[in-house]
């Protein structure tokens, strides 16, 4: 089966940091795979070197038989993979409407003059955008759906967490990238935003996953495999049971014994 | 699809925001017939007292959504509170020629707040770029026979295609440093203007006036009995200006566009992230900010009838930006009511008006320190006021 994403020799540092080392790494269609690891061992390099927030220094990146190798954040955008930030990263003064359709930019016309002139059409479309953002919004948390025109900058961080997920999901991505979701956050929140996240997925086939986590009961719980990074390097990879009991990953995380 | 099922709203009333127009536009009457330095302080403390008062009331913010809810009714008071203003004074070239000014520079910020409201582009040659469409009238209309409504636009056009030439700079840097880009142009602008003889240089040159369909704009003329200042006719121009860039500029803003604007202000990584084309939104901003400056500045010209380059300074670019701190940034109604608090007030002021620039910085830092987000602050945006209530 032929990868939908494919990562070769992908290599970045930062002075004489290496964080990706010539990492090898493909994600099948309709998988969900975990990246796991310590702390600086290039998980969310991997997330931004993808999504061109910074260029590979070597490597190639292949997606969906395009090769978007340090293509712009737009590109990356348009071709269909969409993330979430390890740090919030919403616009806080704006409403939670507003946030939603940021991700939905691909899919709103964006012409001047539609934009300016056309208002009956543009009432159509906003207000099928708006059936479409308050039915995702319904799927995390039902009691936001009324609320879509309030600020952002009043909501606790499960809110915002979810509203960040809906703003990836809304332009039906073919990837979604998560970075470490359950940051700040309690257990029994992160375990209620998975299952919503599968909920939506359940209901869209075509999602494939990649999931930056640091907490192990939820890459158990809904990876079906995972790759274990230690210094910008692959170390392991396979079923969480098995990269868990490898002793090379023990390693990694404790320490040599 | 109903908005009835989407949120339990309560209705806002419109009338809040009518008392308000109508308490406003008698006190700006009142200010403006005064002539005694002594009234004019007194009236000046009253305004701020009451203000005061009615804002620890709460009286604002039911006004200001009543503004948000009802925008064109209201609107269509403001029109009609202007109007008035304008027939009270008929014949007083001072305070029509005052009023225009403050109509002319509400769509010069206008303008800016496209730029740096929305867009987050720090334009700090706003003078200069009003002084090109200034000078376009006064060459176009001394050279060449063009219809003076399409001089108006030219000099728009004029202002944005000069403002292209800072695009490069702007878009390579960012924050301050595409701040001190556009103050650069600003002191070159002027010294440009100053060497150049072909535009009068340092004197500067006449502007001729305003013809539309053999109406002259520059001879008083009478309505019945009643004799009106020719200043008259650049008043129903400009408000009829005013009104264009304010709902053009409403609807730039309840529109993907403005979201689109908003979301590179506040985060342009993640914009990027979600497809926006950064580039090709703050080009977008930033030449229709230009656009309406510069028709502001074009029609100015010929109310003046005069141009020279000490009218286009970076002082007067630091005014029109103090406005936009004032009112709020990004709420076009609290725009209006600076430029009418920055102009209006120096000018009955007789004893400060030395002292200008000083009453602006206190202004400004007074607000920066006590009310950051302006005198009214920028609601979240409703695409369709009243849509979802």
């Amino acid at each position: 089966m032929s990868a939908l994403l494919e990562a070769r020799g992908l290599s970045k540092h930062f002075g004489g940091v290496l964080a990706l080392d010539g990492l090898d790494l493909a994600v099948a269609p309709n998988e969900i795979l975990g990246l796991i690891g310590p702390n600086g061992s290039g998980k969310t390099t991997f997330f931004n070197v993808i999504t061109g927030i910074y260029r590979a220094d070597t490597g190639q990146v292949g997606f969906d038989g395009l090769d978007i190798t340090n293509a712009s954040g737009r590109t990356v955008y348009l071709a269909g993979i969409a993330r979430t930030f390890q740090r919030s990263r919403l616009s806080l003064p704006l409403s939670i409407f507003d946030n939603i359709m940021i991700g939905n930019h691909k899919r709103l016309n964006q012409g001047l003059w539609f934009n300016l002139a056309r208002r009956n059409e543009f009432r159509r479309e906003f207000e099928e955008s708006y059936a479409a953002a308050r039915a995702l919004v319904e799927v995390f948390e039902p009691a936001l759906a009324g609320r879509l025109f309030e600020p952002v900058a009043g909501l606790p961080m499960i809110d915002r967490r979810r509203i960040e997920i809906c703003r990836a999901l809304i332009s039906a991505p073919k990837l979604l990238l998560l970075d470490e979701p359950s940051a700040g956050m309690t257990h029994e929140e992160t375990a209620e935003l998975m299952d919503d996240i599968l909920l939506v997925r359940a209901r869209n086939q075509n999602l494939t996953i990649i999931i930056v986590e640091h907490e192990m009961g939820v890459i158990e719980r809904i990876t079906d495999r995972c790759v274990v990074l230690n210094f910008g390097r692959k170390i392991a990879e396979g079923p969480y049971r098995i990269v868990a009991a490898d002793a090379q990953v023990q390693e990694a995380y404790l320490g040599a014994a | 699809m109903s908005g009835s099922r989407t949120m339990a709203r309560k209705a806002v009333s419109l009338w809040p925001g009518v008392i308000v127009l109508a308490v406003a536009t008698a006190y700006l009457i009142a200010l403006l017939a005064a002539e005694k330095q002594a009234l004019i302080i007194a009236l000046l403390l009253a305004g701020i007292v009451v203000v005061i008062a009615a804002a620890s009331f709460g009286l604002f913010e039911s006004a200001s959504a009543s503004f948000t809810d009802h925008e064109d009714a209201l609107g269509g008071c403001a029109i009609m509170a202007a109007l008035g203003v304008a027939a009270f004074f008929h014949d007083n070239h001072f305070v029509l020629l005052l009023a225009i000014t403050v109509l002319l520079y509400s769509v010069a910020t206008l303008g800016l707040n496209v730029q740096f409201g929305y867009a987050g582009v720090l334009n700090f040659a706003g003078a200069s770029f009003f002084g090109i469409g200034a000078y376009t009238s006064a060459v176009l209309n001394a050279h060449t026979a063009l219809p003076h409504l399409l001089v108006l636009l030219i000099g728009g056009l004029l202002a944005a295609l000069a403002g292209s030439l800072l695009l490069l700079p702007v878009l390579r840097t960012r924050g301050h440093y595409a701040a001190v880009v556009t103050i650069a142009f600003a002191l070159l602008f002027k010294t440009f203007l100053e060497v150049n003889d072909v535009l009068g240089g340092p004197q500067g040159m006449q502007v001729k006036g305003m013809r539309i369909f053999g109406w002259s704009f520059n001879d008083n003329f009478e309505i019945g009995k009643i004799s009106v200042s020719f200043y008259m006719n650049y008043f129903v121009l400009s408000l009829l200006v005013l009104v264009g860039a304010f709902v053009l500029v409403r609807r730039l803003e309840r529109s993907w566009i403005g979201l689109n604007l908003d979301a590179l202000r506040l985060d342009e990584t993640a914009a990027n992230c979600f497809g926006l084309a950064i580039a090709r939104w703050k080009i977008t901003a930033f030449l229709i900010g230009n656009f309406f400056i510069g028709i502001a500045g074009a029609l100015f010209g010929m109310v003046g009838g005069f141009v020279a380059p000490n009218n286009y300074t970076f002082a007067d670019s630091l005014i029109l930006i103090s406005i936009l701190l004032l009112g709020g940034i990004g709420n076009p109604w609290g725009l209006i009511v600076a430029t009418i608090i920055v102009v209006v007030v120096p000018e009955k002021l007789q004893t400060i008006q030395e002292y200008r620039f000083l009453l602006y910085a206190l202004m400004v830092i007074a607000v920066l320190l006590f009310r950051p987000q302006g005198l009214l602050p920028r609601p979240v945006r409703r695409y369709f006021p009243g849509w979802g209530s």
